[in-house]
């Protein structure tokens, strides 16, 4: 770790103009993500702008029904909110399956958002890694690439986003709210994070001096049907190989909304709403319907070598997060 | 009060200084003037250093020296010098920082020390280094060619394979059932959670005392003094408490040498602490290739057994395991042969780790075993039944003991063994595949040589002292109990002092022969320290021992009393009144009896039975239930032995699942270097574990009978977990770890 400018953040316009006018700077949620990447020698601010005495730690109804999550309310106290667990039950078993019980009451909703990808490669500075120093190559393609991307590659760089907080979130069709020394802007969770094409070392469309505030949650929050799938190497404590998280709604046996997104296959949440739209709702929730669904959503995934078996174990987490979803609630 | 406590559960009498943290840990010791050091490690596998640039590290507040090998201090010339009591001998031993060459990833390149930590680390980061690399390898799959066949032992108690017996290639070839199948193990990372540390307090007299994490105080002390010309009389190492170590501190591990090196250049205390990504540069187990062959009767008669392994090493030193020979040890079959190969690298040495060369090696012949059965149509127990030897087939001697049959017995009840279906595929819990399956274990029982000394205060308060370290098994409970055995005492009377050179001298902690020998001495050790009191008893005037002699008596509840009537008795503390105020001290050195256990072998025996569920679509393996049942001779104390059997059978579990060091070989490094993404176990893999202690008497291995079991318990348990697998889908998963891309 290099010796770096701690800085406590009054206020979010101060924060935020701090991060503008010094290179380097960055901003400090839990730092269970940034403290790491420091000690590894993978990031090196300047300053770090603590943002954990700002007030933004209420989970709050808005006016138009839907939640609204604080940046600074921890893993754990979203999950675990009466709120978040009986209408978004969703994004509380998208939660509980990540990292650890001390982890999630550390890291907070903005951090989690912003974490890096596990990429072994982006780890290691004794490694080239282009997302890391760009330009330097992407040695992951042809190595250990166990745990990453099938889909939205490029030649420059396979990682995956290693958030389950944000596969839910994702598929909830959330909107983070942000802002900056050039005003506040609402940004839809698609648009979010970003494919990782000739700029693998720009994770996400927020830009360095903007400030996560909060993570607005719809009216709606699939509270009957939904299901959260994760695939990993051991039961707890390893990041998703495959993640699926569904939510339904479905009237009559039929699918009347639906919001699909995966982890651990892409650089970002991966959902269609299009495909959605055209291949779930108005069709019978049955497994047809959902493997045709699959594989148009999945639809040029691509392996690597390592990661190849993501490419048969993607479909079926699929299918059995849909089935999972609309089957909630029966005796099984 | 009850003064018998051998087979019981007694807590861990060094528990409260655990928990509450009194119980110091090498990084733990501080010196007023203290420096703190760190490691920079290099990053390519093969080559050399070109340049080293300290300019920038130098300039860091608090810095006080980048040593490298430009300007490290003087260290010791000859190989022999730097050779330690585990150390093949006919290798060349890693020197830190002693000259350009690199011969792994992650060898140190420099040493920074400053008066901080946070110094030292950020120094770490600004020392330029370039390398000249060479060509590397690392994958064993290519270095094949290169293989050497083992030919003789380089290491005490390491045995190349034994001679072939019958003509296996014949019997293989004429019998009616044949299996030749290959079995890859991969690297596996020792990763106790203590790092490895040194702390070096230089004293005022520029004596040295060094806290190292270590297995042996001895074996560290006698490897730094070589190494870096110091005298014995000036250096005492001390290890009180150690936080897991699993074979990887038998060797002292290079921050010993690094931080005395740098203590005594800058004359002040210096620490060293390794990070968690060091440790996986380190020994480690080496990734393994068997390749099998059963040969056998339609009934599963074993007719031929071949076992051709190939394990990787360094270049630098020929280590290599007893992998092979676990083939030909337990079943009866006279035609086998076994040949053990290395391939060197351009790796770190591997070093034993928890049952070295048995966890593989057992794993791949338990497999085979598991495969024969369903080739012969054979229950697996049976079919062991069926092949059970009863003479140790690679010696051709008798065991001092082996209740294996017990075991199985014991196991398939508990188990309730009688409930697997034995076609594959027939047994479903919602989306998962059931399945159960079983394995034998076996590993060694040796004694070594050993010293304790056993020291009686006038109060009765019993003081014994040993060189061995408890590297959280539970020695100092152990060696308390047999104590309080021998002498009557109860745990509270009992102090016992471990790890410190100054103190009599015991092998190295590992093997799982602490017990078994470091027992011994203490138990011969109080035995004299009894005779003696013994005299005082029965001089007393009136002593109703006056006529007895001392092997009509017992020491029991603080009592000296006739066994043939526990009402004559001598209390301990009228005993000693009549001395002369002086402590009563024995030191003993104890060996095995040759004359005894001349003809006989010694083993600790297991068998395992797992039941698992797969899910179908995921390929993910739930280990529900795993029956463990133990052969270990007598046991000392039933709870450190309980648990010591639970942490083997988890790590099974995550041999068998989970645990693999990924190397990329472009870079001949290991990527995989934190406990986020090299994976052992977690509580939520682990399910119901019985433990069954089958009873066993040897009065051959040892005095006390005792086994030990600090290996026994993982050996065994990723057949068992495989073979359950086999049973719930009809794979056969011959590559570990069995990671769920290999069930979908
Ligand atoms: C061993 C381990 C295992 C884990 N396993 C999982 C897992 O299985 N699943 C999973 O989802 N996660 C897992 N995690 C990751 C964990 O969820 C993240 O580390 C955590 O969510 C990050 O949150 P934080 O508040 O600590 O972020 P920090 O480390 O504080 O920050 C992360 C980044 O976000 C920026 N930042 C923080 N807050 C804001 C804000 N309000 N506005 C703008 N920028 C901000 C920081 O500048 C930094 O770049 C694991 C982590 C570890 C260490
Ligand atoms: S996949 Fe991305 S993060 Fe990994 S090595 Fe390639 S460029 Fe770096």
């Amino acid at each position: 770790m290099n010796n770096f400018q701690y800085v406590r953040a009054e206020g979010l316009d101060g924060a935020a103009r701090f991060v503008a006018g010094h290179v380097g700077a960055k901003f400090i949620g839990g730092g269970t993500n940034l403290v790491d990447l420091m000690k590894y020698n993978v990031e090196k601010p300047s300053s770090l702008v603590d943002l954990n005495r700002l007030s933004m730690r209420d989970v709050s109804e808005l006016p138009d029904g839907g939640l609204r999550i604080g940046a600074l309310v921890t893993n754990s106290d979203v999950a675990y909110h009466p709120t978040v667990s009986t209408r978004y039950p969703l994004l509380s078993r998208a939660i509980l399956a990540g990292a650890s019980a001390q982890l999630r009451n550390k890291a907070t909703t903005g951090g989690n958002l912003l974490q890096r990808t596990r990429c072994v490669y982006f780890y290691d500075t004794a490694t080239p890694c282009n997302k890391r120093e760009p330009g330097t190559g992407c040695p992951a393609k042809e190595g250990i690439n166990r745990t990453l991307a099938i889909l939205g590659t490029s030649v420059s760089c396979i990682a995956t986003h290693p958030s389950d907080m944000c596969v839910a979130l994702g598929a909830l069709g959330a909107v983070v709210q942000v802002t900056g020394p050039g005003g506040s802007r609402s940004i839809p969770f698609e648009q979010f994070h970003r494919l990782p094409g000739d700029h693998p070392e720009i994770d996400t469309t927020l830009a360095a001096d903007e400030i996560i505030t909060s993570v607005d949650l719809p009216r709606t929050g699939f509270a009957g049907h939904s299901a959260y799938i994760k695939v990993r190497d051991r039961q707890s404590y390893a990041f998703a190989l495959v993640s699926v998280a569904a939510g339904l709604e479905v009237a009559d046996g039929v699918i009347a909304k639906a919001g699909v997104a995966l982890g651990g296959v892409a650089h970002k949440p991966w959902r269609n709403p299009q495909l959605e739209q055209e291949l779930l709702v108005g069709r019978p929730a049955n497994r047809d319907t959902y493997h045709e669904f699959q594989r148009a959503l999945l639809a040029g995934a691509q392996g690597f070598g390592e990661n190849d078996f993501k490419l048969k174990l993607a479909p079926v987490t699929v299918v059995r997060a849909l089935e999972q979803a609309a089957h909630e609630g029966e005796q099984a | 009060m009850n003064t018998h406590l051998i087979g019981t559960d007694v807590n861990r009498i060094d528990g409260p200084a655990k928990v509450s943290g009194a119980a110091k840990y090498a990084a733990e010791f501080f010196a007023s003037d203290m420096l703190y050091a760190v490691v920079v490690s290099g990053a390519i596998a093969h080559g050399e250093v070109d340049s080293i640039d300290t300019a920038a590290a130098m300039k860091v507040p608090g810095a006080m020296e980048v040593f490298s090998h430009k300007n490290r201090p003087h260290m010791a010339w000859f190989n022999k010098s730097y050779l330690d009591e585990d150390a093949p001998t006919d290798g060349k031993p890693l020197r830190p920082l002693y000259d350009e060459k690199i011969h792994h990833s992650g060898q140190p390149v420099a040493l920074c020390v400053a008066e901080t930590f946070e110094a030292a680390r950020a120094m770490s980061r600004l020392v330029e280094v370039s390398y000249k690399a060479l060509t590397h390898q690392t994958d064993m799959t290519f270095a094949v060619q290169e293989a050497k066949k083992v030919e003789k032992s380089n290491r005490a108690g390491i045995e190349p394979p034994p001679k072939n017996r019958g003509n296996s290639a014949q019997a293989y070839a004429d019998a009616p059932v044949k299996l030749a199948k290959g079995y890859l193990s991969p690297t596996e990372i020792h990763n106790p959670i203590e790092l490895f540390a040194t702390t070096v307090v230089v004293n005022e007299d520029e004596t040295m005392t060094i806290y190292d994490k270590t297995q042996s105080v001895s074996n560290s002390q006698l490897l730094v003094c070589n190494a870096l010309g110091l005298y014995k009389d000036d250096v005492r190492v001390e290890s009180p408490f150690v936080g897991g170590a699993f074979g990887s501190a038998l060797r002292p591990q290079y921050q010993l040498i690094l931080a005395t090196m740098a203590a005594k250049a800058l004359k002040r205390s210096v620490r060293l602490t390794l990070t968690r990504d060091q440790m996986f540069t380190l020994s480690h187990r080496p990734e393994t290739l068997q390749e099998i062959r059963l040969g056998a009767d339609t009934d599963g008669t074993l007719l031929a057994m071949h076992n051709e392994s190939l394990q990787a090493t360094s270049r630098y030193e020929n280590y290599f395991e007893v992998i092979a020979n676990w083939s030909g040890l337990s079943y009866l079959c006279e035609n086998a042969t076994m040949e053990e190969k290395t391939v060197s690298m351009d790796i770190s040495t591997p070093g034993d780790m928890r049952a070295p060369g048995a966890v593989q090696g057992v794993w791949a012949i338990e497999t085979a075993m598991d495969e024969l059965a369903i080739a012969t149509g054979r229950d697996p127990v049976d079919l062991r039944l069926q092949n059970y030897a009863e003479k140790d087939q690679n010696h051709d001697k008798k065991y001092s003991s082996k209740e294996l049959k017990a075991c199985y017995a014991q196991g398939a009840a508990m188990f309730r063994w009688n409930e697997r279906k034995p076609t594959p595929r027939t047994e479903r819990r919602g989306t998962a595949l059931v399945g159960r399956g079983m394995a034998g274990g076996v590993w060694e029982s040796p004694q070594m040589p050993a010293s304790a000394k056993a020291t009686l205060a006038p109060d009765g308060t019993l003081t014994i002292a040993s060189g061995t370290a408890d590297i959280g098994t539970g020695t100092y409970t152990v060696m308390a109990i047999l104590a309080g055995e021998a002498l009557g005492l109860p745990l509270a009377k009992v102090i016992v002092k471990l790890g410190d050179s100054e103190l009599p001298v015991a092998p190295l902690e590992g093997g799982s022969w602490t017990v078994s020998s470091v027992g011994t001495a203490v138990t011969e050790a109080c035995k004299a320290v009894a005779e003696k009191v013994f005299k005082l008893a029965s001089g007393l005037d009136d002593s109703p021992l006056k006529h007895a002699s001392f092997k009509d008596v017992e020491f029991v509840n603080e009592r000296i009393s006739l066994r043939s009537d526990a009402a004559k008795f001598v209390t301990l503390a009228a005993a000693l009144a009549s001395g002369d105020g002086e402590p009563i001290a024995e030191k003993t050195k104890a060996g095995p009896n040759f004359l005894k256990q001349h003809g006989y072998k010694s083993y600790t025996h297991s068998a395992v039975f797992a039941e698992v569920e797969v899910d179908e679509d995921f390929g993910t393996v739930s280990v529900c239930r795993v029956v463990s049942a133990i052969a270990g001779g007598r046991i000392i104390n039933h709870e450190a032995a309980r648990s010591q059997i639970l942490g083997g059978v988890v790590w099974g579990i995550g041999m068998a699942l989970q645990e693999q060091a990924e190397t990329d070989h472009q870079f001949g490094r290991i990527m995989n270097h934190n406990l986020a993404e090299y994976h052992v176990s977690v509580n939520a893999d682990v399910h119901d574990i019985e433990v069954i202690f089958v009873k066993e008497e040897d009065n051959i291995v040892n005095p006390i009978g005792a086994k030990g079991l600090g290996e026994i318990g993982l050996v065994g348990v990723a057949a068992a977990i495989g073979n359950a697998i086999y049973n719930a889908t009809g794979k056969r998963i011959r590559e570990l770890p069995i990671t769920l891309d290999k069930l979908i």
